[in-house]
């Protein structure tokens, strides 16, 4: 029972680490992107597309990539070169993109055969859960940690990835100057625009996929025009509770996404508590760390210090 | 891009340079050109589609216009927009990043269905007025709690009001489904619908948020413009220190201010509830707290162009749904319609605030402004 909760829960867990993976790129580069909701639309949208036509998973797992990447852009061109307020540009992204989505859902389900999009089976059967050969074997740990489906290591690998390139690299280092204070950055010869744009990008290609998984992977192989649904502002949140890092963020997607399967495996008998407390709880929890990082003051827990306001060389 | 001089100095081809203020005439040529640049990338969208943009776009005002009943419909979209954006505008002047609106709207609503559903027998005038006043205290209670912890701590503002969002919008689904729920609804758990007694009088076939939305840009207005408390959070907006400075109160002004912020949001979401809806829904605020930002934002906070850029919206919401029926396309072709139009008005909004200087090729001094 408690091992099939905990699988539930990576499972669960796998699209928010995307989006919150994606989210601390953009942040730790001192852009607060409210767009990962529009961005995991459009990679949902374009990922399934895709894979409904072509019927294969490194396409579609390419497309939704893509598809973020695109709103990333746009978002960049707007708060980098631009300079346009970030928190509006985000939210006009989620707009967008869940539009985007339904708009072009709708034409998908209008030329399926029976007004419903199916992915073929081959598709579905290519991104099954399979246990890794030896290492599934082991008991509790192989069914919990190597028996998922691909997808699931791909978040996890990038993730990983992620955290060893800011804390360890020097470009790691670069990008995370740019987030803490600009003109410094500038000053020390880093092309601000440059990596800001390139992370920005990057992070919502990494949001895309995590819509890809939630429209093929968590839909059953059918099309739902609202796919996403809140796990894009879900990541938002989980971003302060991982502490603006991809280690952490791993360990923080399987909790949140544990609460969002919680309700199903609590008995009624024993704890009766009503399902929107369940729901609300990635929530509630998240406003508790916000409210106990800044009572601390850490530096440490903090939102990079540029967050959210936009670099102008001319007035240093 | 950049360009080599002789002396070896590089000098970059465009160089963005800040504007000194711009005069009212440019400007308006500014936004005309933006709101014209729009609508021909919506229409270059449209075409892509396979739709014949020129008679999308008569279809969409014209559904917006084409009965009494249409624009009745398109009035009661905007009411709600209209009242939160002027909400956030208190808020976005003291520079405090609410975007809790949607959830502002829903504790508005949750706060005076309290009042439709257990005294709907108190007469009419004294209920409406409760229902008000509950609302503008749900509403405001709910903009409270961030604006404290921002004051105390620090707390982020922004991630904050976020959060509350979505912990308003799961109460409502508590109540739906536990304490509220309708006893006598089959299928899926829903709240009652209100008596006649508790729903918002009509004025002109439209109810009364549209009058209260009027009245709320002249009252928002003068109390930005002409009041000691607007001028405190003009100033606690362009700099705290300055406002400490001078004696200010700075965490009163904050916490005072945002109540209000979240007062105004809370009276759409009495409206919503009391004179649209009659009941509380998780569709309550669907979104308009989140479109209300980008409403007060691309105003610049002032009410009246707000009250403009408000009809704009609804027009095209109410306009977009016909478009299923006339052209068999999704309704959220206004969604999208609506991003490309943001997004391209937030690009000519650059050019309000800088200018390109092009360095001219051979000459190394000469400019030409643009």
């Amino acid at each position: 029972m408690i091992i099939k909760f905990l699988f539930a829960a990576i499972k669960a867990g796998v699209p928010l680490l995307f989006g919150t993976t994606g989210e601390i790129l953009s942040e730790k580069v001192g852009n607060l992107n409210l767009g990962v909701e529009g961005m995991m639309f459009m990679g949902a949208f374009c990922g399934f597309a895709v894979g409904y036509y072509t019927d294969n998973v490194f396409l579609a797992i390419l497309a939704s990539a893509g598809a973020g990447m695109l709103g990333a852009l746009l978002y960049a061109v707007l708060t980098v070169t631009l300079r346009a307020n970030q928190n509006v540009t985000g939210l006009t992204l989620t707009i967008f993109g869940s539009g985007f989505a339904s708009f072009f859902g709708e034409l998908l389900i209008k030329n399926s055969v029976d007004g419903t999009p199916k992915l073929s089976s081959d598709f579905v059967a290519g991104l099954a859960e399979k246990s890794i050969p030896v290492l599934g074997k082991i008991p509790v740990v192989g069914k919990l940690f190597f028996s998922h489906n691909p997808i699931v290591y791909l978040a996890v690998f990038i993730a990983v990835i992620c955290g060893v390139y800011i804390k360890y690299t020097k470009s790691g280092l670069n990008m995370r100057a740019v987030g803490e204070n600009p003109a410094t950055a500038d000053a020390a010869g880093i092309n601000v625009s440059l990596v800001k744009y390139i992370h920005i990008i990057i992070s919502g290609g990494i949001c895309g996929i995590g819509g890809a998984y939630l429209s093929i992977i968590n839909g059953g192989g059918v099309w739902n025009n609202s796919c996403v649904n809140g796990q894009g502002w879900i990541a938002v949140a989980l971003v302060i509770f991982a502490g603006w890092s991809p280690f952490k963020a791993i360990l923080g997607s399987f909790v949140f996404g544990g609460f969002t399967v919680l309700q199903f495996y609590i008995p009624k008998s024993t704890v009766n508590l009503p399902n929107a407390f369940y729901v609300m709880l990635p929530f509630l929890v998240t406003i508790f760390v916000l409210v106990v990082n800044s009572m601390q003051k850490s530096k440490k827990h903090a939102q990079p210090a540029s967050c959210g306001e936009n670099y102008y060389r001319e007035e240093r | 891009m950049s360009n080599r001089v002789e002396k070896k100095i590089k000098e970059p081809f465009i160089r963005i340079e800040k504007r000194a203020d711009l005069s009212s005439k440019v400007k308006w040529l500014l936004y005309t050109s933006a709101f014209f640049t729009a609508i021909v990338v919506g229409g270059i969208f449209l075409l892509a589609v396979g739709v014949n943009p020129l008679k999308a776009y008569g279809k969409i005002v014209e559904g917006a216009f084409r009965s009494k009943m249409a624009v009745e419909a398109t009035i009661k979209l905007a009411v709600p927009l209209l009242i939160s954006s002027l909400g956030i505008t208190l808020a976005f002047k003291m520079k405090f990043w609410n975007i809790g609106a949607e959830g502002q709207i829903i504790m508005g609503g949750i706060f005076s269905t309290y009042f439709a559903l257990f005294h709907a027998d108190w007469p009419h005038f004294v209920l409406m007025t409760v229902m008000l006043l509950a609302g503008i205290l749900g509403g405001g209670l709910w903009a409270v709690i961030p604006a404290w912890f921002k004051t105390k701590y620090g707390t982020n503002e922004t991630l904050f009001t976020l959060m509350l969002n979505y912990i308003a919008l799961y109460l409502i689904k508590y109540l739906t489904e536990g304490p509220w729920k309708d006893p006598e609804a089959s299928g899926f758990p829903k709240i009652a619908s209100f008596e006649a007694n508790a729903r918002l009088d009509k004025i002109f076939n439209v109810h009364a948020g549209w009058l209260i939305g009027l009245l709320l840009v002249l009252a928002v207005y003068a109390y930005l413009k002409y009041t000691k408390q607007g001028f405190e959070i003009s100033i606690v907006g362009e700099s705290q220190n300055t406002a400490r400075y001078a004696g200010m109160n700075v965490k009163g002004i904050v916490v005072r201010t945002l109540f209000l912020s979240g007062a105004i949001c809370g009276i759409a979401g009495m409206c919503q509830v009391s004179g649209a809806a009659f009941t509380l829904s998780e569709g309550v605020a669907g979104g308009v707290g989140f479109t209300a930002i980008i409403v007060a934002w691309l105003a610049r906070l002032n009410p009246f162009i707000i009250l403009v850029i408000t009809a704009g919206f609804s027009i095209l919401e109410k306009g977009c749904s016909v478009m299923q029926s006339t052209f068999g396309i999704s309704t959220a072709v206004s969604s999208i319609l609506q991003g490309i139009i943001l997004f391209v008005i937030l690009a000519f909004d650059f050019f309000s605030s800088y200018k390109l200087v092009i360095k001219k090729q051979k000459k190394g001094g000469a400019k030409n402004d643009y």
